[in-house]
């Protein structure tokens, strides 16, 4: 992609960058690489992960100092030897993960560090302040709040404050969107523009393709530390165009599927009521069921019973009434080892808690579920010839990236941390597998991967139960969706030839906000 | 290279940061007008002069590995065992009483009963806590501290009432011991020194819960209960039944260290009322030496040798230069906190090559990651 030229615009760039070259031990994670932001512009930020994103952006924000390169501020050469030194430029960044102090109040975090409540802390005027300028930008927080009492929206909304009030013109986002609900994603949209409309500059950084092409004017790529792209109006660009730079080859966004052939019901849910971790019902009368050779999918907004029901399916949660049949067995209120037994596989949504163990090895966590028969143990001594080897042969078929299967998984990437456990799950030759979110948080050439794994499964004949808050994913990979909301399932739909269908998506989503699919079907008869 | 050299590092860190603390010592030393060259020269004289010297070091260090040993299963399986004080009397005195009662055996049955039996007895000790914590949540750091107060108690009651030696029952002073092993009931010696059988079935366990450790699906569940309770679960583990074992084999290896202390050195058990009197504080020394060890079995054994070099050496030490006994005490705590700084400072190194290698591997932003311990340290530096 050649580079878009700017300078010729009347915009003035406010921030420049040229040449930035950042290495660390053995990886060159920028590469000569030039940024340009324009006064007034939301400019996206693309990449997968490990893409060099953050280390562009912590270089401009003066965490990490560039090896070589010249960052210029208004046309003026700047050296950042710390966060204090850009902030003072006018350059403030947002990480992805918070730092604030939950016991204080949002006043409070917003004025650590800063010089100017000299001695006595006179709150109260500072609340007012804090107040008058979240009112500028849009941004509503209580300043009395404590930081714990505020849901994550609020908190990101803190360090934006946090920054603003520090007087920054450009605010690095680093993955904003990572951690908020849907609805608060749009919620920050607002305040981005809001904040654009007041003369400040945004960088917004992401992998999600969607996001950046809805919020930014212009975008740049990054892959493997090499820009790809540089100041793209977001506007003239595909979103094929945009994976393409990111990943270096097309990606599909279809996946080609093809008809289903569902035998016999391997997978009965009957009638299941089951309370979540504080003890309220989270699960309300859920029966479904999945069939050999069919992937069936739950759709659901998020908290609406979907981790509940994989887990009363595994066994790691009890139900109060009902049970589940796994090939006529029941399989509920039992412990987690009958169902590995009889041929359950389960993806769980918590990678790093539940599904693996971070500081074993990835030998160690490949056999968790095989590791009671030969050829890994023989009357409880393991062979760990035989482990390392099913590891390896892993490795190679699950393209999972490391130098060495001894490598703790915790310092695996979410995707190949993901291609672990999958791999794990599948070699078991599971006949039914549920998978919980198998593709949040993982980058566009790591989700078409895990998708292609669960179509194999589901042609080589297993039931594979699919919860996913994607519909799009839902859409393009299920036979049929059940759609759950506040624990009981609205209706039941069939998806015809992957094709996306804008009835279907409309039937869904009144389902996932609430109407039973039967009362859809008696209005949509009166209305004809 | 640069990673053998790393490697080469860490591996000695320990042996460091000993050096360092015994530099601070010599600085105490040189308060007290001792001249620290003589003072660790008798200290070195001491552990490793002569065998005889050496074989005591050896005899301090078998209940310390002991108890290290079961401290690496315990600590592997994510339960902290601070009980090992408790567990070791219990041990020995179900051990010791059938080594007095069970005088028609053959001598190395009854000596193979009384090891098994002080086994059971700290495993007991130790599966009690581990029960509490599995199936009702107790704390196990404060439970086993408890059940080391109980433990004291019942064995001063014991060696006061029930097991009080026949002879101390008839006289009037009645201090509270046991009555002597018989001969053959006693573990043999290695050599002509005070070195018993209990040294070297020490390192031959060492061995062994290294094999049960990373050999065994006993070990590689025990592993990743402690790893992981969640993904244990999930995997099918019953995660309660193993965080019991985890504690009851820990005790069992404390028992087996009280077992020894008595078959192997005294003979008899008897009490000052405390229970260090008893263990010579080996219940929490093993700790140390076990994460000196970096909580690896065989690891321990050096480690341990360490300790117990400290401890012998340390008497003599005290005796030729005339210092008090609180310094020794001192130094040995010298020592306990400068290893275990440098276990920080090692795992310090650890991240930082951890976020290298990270990245290399082409991971999620590990750059935010980075930043926030440079926030963080930056904030803790002002």
């Amino acid at each position: 992609m050649t580079e878009q030229s700017s300078s010729k615009s009347e915009v003035p760039l406010i921030v420049e960058m040229r040449g930035i070259v950042k290495r660390f031990p053995g990886v060159l994670a920028n590469d000569h690489v030039d940024f340009k932001l324009l006064h007034g512009e939301i400019h996206g930020l693309l990449g997968e992960n490990g893409a060099g994103k953050s280390t562009l952006m912590n270089v401009l924000a003066g965490l990490y100092r560039q090896e070589a390169g010249t960052i210029f501020v208004n046309g003026e050469p700047k050296v950042f030897s710390s966060p204090r030194d850009a902030i003072q430029a006018g350059i403030g960044m947002v990480h992805q993960h918070f730092m604030l102090v939950p016991s204080q109040t949002v006043t409070e975090n917003i004025l650590l560090g800063l010089d100017d409540p000299r001695f006595f802390l006179r709150l109260p005027e500072y609340d007012a302040k804090v107040a008058a300028l979240g009112e500028r930008f849009g941004l509503k927080v209580d300043p009395r709040a404590k930081i714990w009492q505020l849901s994550v929206g609020e908190q990101q909304r803190v360090e934006i404050l946090k920054m603003l009030y520090r007087g920054v013109d450009v605010l690095i986002m680093d993955e904003p969107t990572a951690v908020l609900a849907p609805q608060e994603i749009e919620g920050l949209f607002v305040t981005l523009r809001a904040m654009i409309a007041q003369g400040k500059s945004v960088i917004f950084i992401s992998h999600k393709l969607q996001e950046v092409s809805a919020i930014a004017d212009r975008v740049s790529v990054l892959r493997r530390g090499v820009c790809t792209a540089s100041g793209v109006p977001s506007k003239g660009v595909s979103r094929q165009e945009l994976a393409r730079l990111m990943v270096g080859r097309e990606v599909v966004f279809s996946i080609d599927k093809k008809p289903s052939n569902p035998q016999g019901v391997v997978l009965e849910v009957n009638d299941i009521y089951a309370e979540n971790d504080k003890g309220l019902p989270a699960l309300r009368g859920v029966s479904l069921n999945v069939r050999a050779g069919e992937i069936v999918g739950v759709a659901g907004v998020a908290g609406n019973g979907q981790s509940e029901i994989s887990q009363v399916i595994s066994g790691m949660r009890q139900c109060k009434q009902g049970q589940v049949l796994l090939n006529g067995d029941k399989v509920s209120n039992r412990n987690t080892l009958f169902g590995i037994q009889h041929g359950m596989a389960y993806v769980p949504e918590d990678r790093t808690h539940v599904g693996s163990a971070p500081n074993l090895s990835i030998t160690d966590n490949v056999i968790m579920k095989n590791y009671r028969k030969p050829p890994i143990s023989h009357n409880g001594l393991l062979d760990m010839k035989a482990a390392t080897r099913l590891a390896n042969e892993l490795k190679t078929a699950y393209d999972i990236i490391v130098p060495s299967v001894s490598t703790p998984v915790r310092l695996l990437s979410g995707g190949n941390l993901q291609r672990v456990i999958l791999a794990r799950e599948i070699s078991g030759l599971p006949a039914f597998m549920v998978a919980v979110q198998p593709t949040r948080g993982l980058d566009v050439g790591a989700i078409e991967g895990v998708q292609r794994l669960l179509l194999a499964q589901r042609e080589a004949g297993a039931a594979v139960l699919l919860i996913s808050e994607e519909l799009e994913e839902l859409l393009s990979l299920s036979d049929r969706i059940y759609v759950i909301y506040e624990g009981k399932i609205m209706g039941e739909v069939k998806v015809e030839g992957g094709e996306t269908d804008e009835g279907l998506v409309d039937v869904i989503g009144q389902m996932m906000t609430g109407t039973p699919l039967d009362q859809i079907q008696k209005e949509g008869a009166v209305a004809q | 290279m640069r990673q053998k050299l790393d490697t080469l590092f860490d591996a000695l860190l320990p042996v460091i940061a000993t050096l360092a603390a015994l530099a601070v010592g010599a600085v105490m030393l040189l308060f007290l007008k001792v001249n620290p060259i003589v003072a660790y020269a008798a200290l070195w004289d001491g552990a490793f002069g002569n065998s005889n010297a050496f074989a005591e070091t050896l005899v301090k260090a078998t209940p310390l590995l002991l108890v290290g040993l079961g401290i690496c299963i315990s600590f592997r399986g994510d339960v902290i065992n601070i009980g090992g004080e408790g567990q070791m009397i219990i041990g020995a005195v179900l051990a010791t009483w059938v080594g007095l009662n069970f005088t028609g055996l053959p001598g190395w049955l009854t000596i193979t009963l009384s090891m098994f039996a002080g086994f059971v007895g700290g495993a007991i000790w130790g599966g009690i806590p581990g029960v509490l914590k599995a199936y009702f949540r107790v704390n196990e750091i404060l439970s086993t501290v408890m059940m080391n107060a109980i433990a004291v108690q019942l064995m001063n009651f014991l060696l006061r009432g029930p097991m009080i030696d026949p002879a101390q029952a008839e006289l009037a002073s009645q201090i509270p011991q046991t009555a002597r092993l018989e001969e053959i009931f006693r573990l043999p010696r290695l050599a002509p020194t005070r070195l018993h059988l209990g040294a070297l079935i020490a390192v031959i366990l060492a061995v062994l819960v290294y094999i049960l450790l990373w050999r065994t699906t006993l070990g590689y569940r025990i592993r990743a209960v402690g790893q992981n309770p969640h993904a244990s679960r999930y995997a099918g583990i019953k995660v309660q039944r193993y965080m019991v074992l985890a504690l009851l084999l820990s005790g069992a290896f404390a028992g087996l260290a009280g077992a020894t202390q008595v078959f192997g050195v005294n003979y008899r058990m008897i009490t000052d009322g405390s229970s260090s009197g008893f263990t010579g504080s080996a219940g929490f020394n093993g700790i140390v030496a076990a994460l000196f060890g970096g909580l690896h079995p065989l690891l321990t054994i050096p480690a341990s040798i360490l300790f117990g070099a400290l401890l012998v050496g340390a008497n003599k030490m005290q005796r030729v230069v005339q210092v008090p006994s609180a310094l020794i005490t001192a130094l040995n705590g010298l020592v306990v906190v400068f290893v275990v700084s440098s276990e920080i400072i090692r795992k310090r190194r650890q991240r930082k090559r951890e976020a290298v290698a990270k990245r290399e591997n082409d991971t999620p932003p590990p750059p935010a990651g980075v930043g926030d311990t440079k926030i963080q340290q930056a904030e803790a530096g002002s």
